[in-house]
């Protein structure tokens, strides 16, 4: 029997009533009394010089406020990165300037301006126009190789070069890997191309800047996953705000993806023009907007190199990545292609000896940053295809020639040879579920079928590791991180034993008001209905990191756990005293204290109201009240993993591709509500489907956007995708978190691109078409036409 | 994107030379145009109402003149800022030979969009380039030749009699 509430029962989403009948409180439904509203003039070309900016006609057209520019930016300080990678020399990456506004120098397309604010929208969108900017276009700088080759155009002039790092990872390995390939028995080599992407939260970026010169306190309103995180950086990086003086509210928000952590210049812009035009300030992103304004996904090109004992063993990896960071760093994108990649390069195998090597490259691009996934994506999927082709060119079951090398759940705790150490996982037993879900004995059937109809199906399977809730702080500190990620909870029970939960992590979809209550319910033997979440505010919640990196249910989740079991004792001190019995004999069930072996008990109600009515109270041993705070800081990450596997059918007159059964199964440790993990999964898959299929941002070769509108970037709909077949029943407890949970929110999209693109190389060699040993992402139907017959 | 394509004008390359640097010929002839000053020598100014897929704008900017070889070979430049819409940006390079029907203009096109015109119209904007250049290049034979008795006329406004000389010749006349 399913549970109906708690641990492991899928009560609806209760925060779905307000999203799917319109009452939710999104930032563009904020209006402060007497707001202004902001348009940013963005550089329509790639590169160039400003030669200056004349606002005279625009300031004096209808409703205008204010104009600001960069040199009204003075004394304010740039948009800072959050982290510093180490190169393979031991230096500091290159890290550029990130002004507010565009100073001296346009670097992409989009580039902020000018910020134009004004009593309505129109009006700041008019005298927008009437400003003359005086740009001579440099020669933008858009291939990554060409890009560091000395005397190439430089994105940042006071910069050595374009090249922001050069990381090599585990660089002491770098010689003994280069010899295990040279004395390999087989090598198997693959060039590929990770393609960009742009997130697409459902919801564009709002932020609205308010200022109450009375006691000067600031306050935005983002669209945010971490608005701790934007206090911190916009309060003591870019605007010089003390904490006490900056509130950051992050209200409902649809949709993240990655997009939404990072700290933006419009935000600093809208907070800082608050004050200086004495209104409130609102800026909403067009969607046109969002495409050269919100930072994008992936844009890797690798080449990886496996290499193979004669009994099939993988003996090394070596893998060399062109990433590309865009015009300037986003927040924490030089973390992505590092650590969130190059420690995901042995999968799920006992591969002893693996080196990665990272370029990461500045163009005049988009800034590229975390997008659901984020770096580990990236791994699996060179990773996953490139084990694929080895089994190809061996003329094995790429099935078999993964679970040959496998770690094996008996060599858990298993400490990779790129610094990670997984606590815990069954590879077979997930490769088993999901052979065995999706019916691989009838594919030869099916297949069979496929080509009576003169269409080519191929199977297709990846395996994934991810790494998620990113830890511990001080390891993290080291890599270098300049923030902590640990995560908060406060438990505040009230006078009648309801219970409002503040929590540092942000929820933008994932349902946490509905999970997390089911945590502290089942842990206090309570009706979750008498539980809140209270999240997205930094005036109301302990300073959190967010959410982001599959990390809310592991790290934010077991704060609360902590945070309760405190409730918990302090509780049963005062039981024990109102039922005259020691502390030790109090037991707590059902809602209900009780002393063991008796009848003697006392409700949760009769305990919280004396904790605030502490008329009868051991007053000379504990403080009255019932409200704790924990924060949790995780011993390592956790790792889910899981089998990714598809049937895909290609089209041999046109090259489409459709995915016709697509099943996963996953380990994600214990899971808290399934129908949400369904529901993350189901996402995942479709953003995954979307990138091997679909999805591509394309820039010309002077830098302009060509895939700036749904005309030409390609969603994934309905109609692109089968039914999901999707299961967590494979369950290898985390063994670090007191839940026991690994955390699912980015699996989907890991998982699945490699097992697509898998799938349509398996259909095409079933047909014959063994010449094709890759086709880049996404698998248009022009490309995989252009493989089969080129 | 870039596209070469010739075309046959009865008139002399001389004649011919002589349209392309008048800016009332290449009012009439640049489709959208809605205003066009200046001079071969110094350039022209021109204001162009166009609608590339989606986007309409009123295009501003100048169209220089380099490389003149009269009468056999000019390179014109332009640039137009639509404000909100993005810019385009593009230069001919134009070569007249006498051939036994008159004039071969042959022409190598190139043209550039930026901002959102690329970003909603890049997939159409080949397309776009081309249908320009045609309707330029045929208003432009037109203007020089006068309108063939299955020529459509661009210009519904012109009296019976304007309509038998080309508009060149009823500039120059």
């Amino acid at each position: 029997m399913p549970k109906d509430s708690g641990i492991g029962a899928s009560p609806k989403r209760r925060e779905d009533v307000r999203f799917l009948t319109g009452k939710g409180q999104y930032t563009d439904d904020i209006n402060i009394h007497g707001q202004a509203y902001a348009h940013f003039l963005r550089s329509e070309v790639a590169h160039g010089t400003i030669n200056g900016i004349d606002t005279s006609a625009a300031a004096s057209m209808p409703g205008v406020v204010q104009i600001l520019t960069a040199k009204d930016f003075e004394g304010v300080g740039g948009v800072p990165c959050g982290w510093q990678v180490t190169d393979r020399h031991g230096e500091a990456m290159q890290e550029p300037k990130h002004p507010v506004l565009a100073e001296g120098k346009v670097r992409h397309v989009g580039d902020p301006i000018a910020m134009v604010i004004a009593d309505t929208l129109e009006q700041a969108r008019d005298a927008a126009e009437a400003i003359d900017v005086d740009i001579t276009e440099l020669e933008p700088v858009m291939d990554m190789k060409a890009a560091i080759k000395d005397g190439a155009t430089k994105v940042h002039d006071d910069l050595i070069s374009n090249l922001c790092y050069d990381w090599g990872f585990v660089e002491e390995n770098r010689e003994a890997v280069d010899e295990a390939i040279k004395s390999a028995a087989h090598v198997t080599t693959l060039e590929l191309v990770n393609n960009r992407l742009v997130a697409n939260p459902m919801e564009p970026r709002v932020a609205v800047g308010d200022y109450a010169p009375g006691t000067d306190d600031y306050t935005l309103y983002t669209t945010s996953q971490n608005p701790h995180v934007i206090r911190l950086l916009m309060g003591a990086f870019v605007l010089g705000i003390p904490e006490h003086k900056l509130r950051v509210v992050a209200p409902d928000v649809g949709g993240g993806f990655g997009a939404k952590i990072y700290h933006y210049a419009e935000e600093a812009a809208c907070t800082f023009a608050a004050k200086q035009c004495g209104r409130p300030v609102k800026w909403t992103s067009s969607r046109s907007e969002a495409f050269i304004s919100d930072a994008h996904g992936r844009d890797h090109v690798t080449k990886i190199e496996l290499a193979l004992d004669a009994d099939h063993k993988f003996t090394a990896i070596r893998t060399d990545t062109y990433a590309n960071m865009g015009a300037y760093l986003s927040t924490f994108a030089p973390s992505i292609p590092t650590w969130l990649h190059g420690t995901l390069m042995a999968g799920n195998y006992t591969t002893p000896l693996i080196y990665v090597n990272v370029k990461a490259v500045f163009t005049n691009t988009t800034p590229v940053d975390a997008y659901r996934g984020a770096g580990r994506p990236e791994a699996t999927f060179q990773l996953e295809r490139v084990i694929d082709k080895a089994a190809r060119e061996l003329g094995v079951d790429p099935a078999d020639l993964r679970r040959k090398n496998f770690i094996k759940p008996d060599q858990f705790p298993y400490a990779t040879p790129v610094a990670v150490e997984y606590d815990t996982g069954d590879y077979d037993a997930t490769l088993d579920k999901g052979m065995e879900m999706i019916d691989a004995a009838g594919f030869e059937a099916r297949a069979a079928e496929s080509k009576a109809k003169g269409k080519l199906r191929g199977l297709g399977i990846a395996h994934f590791i991810e790494a998620c809730g990113i830890a511990p702080s001080n390891l993290v500190g080291q890599l270098g991180a300049r923030a902590g990620l640990y995560e908060s909870a406060t438990v505040r029970v009230n006078a009648t034993g309801s219970i409002s939960v503040m929590t540092g992590s942000h929820s933008h979809g994932q349902g946490h008001e509905t999970s997390y209550p089911q945590v502290v319910a089942e842990m206090l033997g309570i009706d979750e209905s008498m539980i809140d979440i209270v999240h997205g505010d930094t005036s109301k919640t302990p300073m959190g990191m967010g959410t982001y990196g599959s990390r809310s249910i592991a790290v934010g989740g077991s704060a609360m756990v902590r945070a309760t079991e405190k409730i918990i004792n302090k509780a049963k001190k005062i039981a024990a005293h109102l039922l005259e019995a020691s502390e030790a004999d109090i037991e707590l069930k059902d809602g209900a204290f009780s002393v063991a072996g008796t009848d003697k008990s006392v409700a949760w109600g009769d305990v919280t109201l004396a904790a605030y009515v502490p008329h009868n109270y051991p007053l000379e041993d504990i403080e009255p009240g019932l409200e704790e705070t924990a924060f949790y800081d995780p011993s390592n990450f956790t790792y889910p993993a899981g089998a990714y596997i598809c049937e895909v059918e290609v089209d041999p007159e046109t090259g489409k591709v459709d995915v016709l059964k697509f099943v996963a199964a996953d380990d994600f440790g214990n899971v808290i509500n399934p129908m949400i993990v369904y529901g993350q999964v189901h996402g995942g898959v479709a953003q995954g489907i979307g990138q091997a299929l679909l999805e591509n941002c394309a820039y010309d070769e002077n830098g302009q956007l060509l895939s700036g509108s749904y005309m030409d970037y390609t969603m994934p709909r309905a109609d692109d995708l089968p039914m999901f077949d999707v299961d967590h029943s494979c369950v290898t407890p985390c063994t670090h978190n007191p839940l026991g949970v690994k955390g699912c929110g980015e699996a989907g999209a890991i998982g699945t691109p490699p097992a697509i693109v898998n799938g349509v190389i398996d259909a095409l060699h079933r047909a014959g078409h063994t010449h094709v040993s890759h086709i880049d992402m996404p698998l248009t139907p022009a490309r995989v036409w252009a493989a089969m017959n080129g | 994107m870039k596209m070469t394509a010739e075309r046959e004008i009865a008139a002399t390359p001389q004649e011919v030379w002589a349209a392309l640097l008048d800016p009332e010929v290449l009012k009439a002839c640049v489709p959208g145009c809605q205003e066009m000053s200046g001079s071969a020598e110094d350039g022209f100014e021109a204001t162009v109402v166009q609608k590339v897929g989606p986007v309409k704008a009123t295009f501003k900017g100048g169209v220089t003149l380099t490389d003149m070889v009269v009468p056999e070979h000019v390179t014109i430049t332009g640039e137009g800022k639509g404000g909100a819409a993005g810019f385009a940006k593009g230069g001919a390079d134009v070569r007249l030979t006498p051939s036994e029907t008159g004039t071969t203009l042959s022409y190598d096109v190139e043209a550039k969009v930026g901002g959102k015109l690329a970003q909603l119209g890049s997939r159409i904007i080949d397309g776009f380039a081309k249908k320009m250049a045609d309707q330029f290049f045929e208003r432009f034979q037109q203007a020089v030749e006068g309108p063939g008795e299955e020529a459509v006329d661009a210009d519904p406004d012109a009296t019976s009699d304007e309509k038998k000389k080309g508009w060149l010749k009823r500039l120059v006349s």
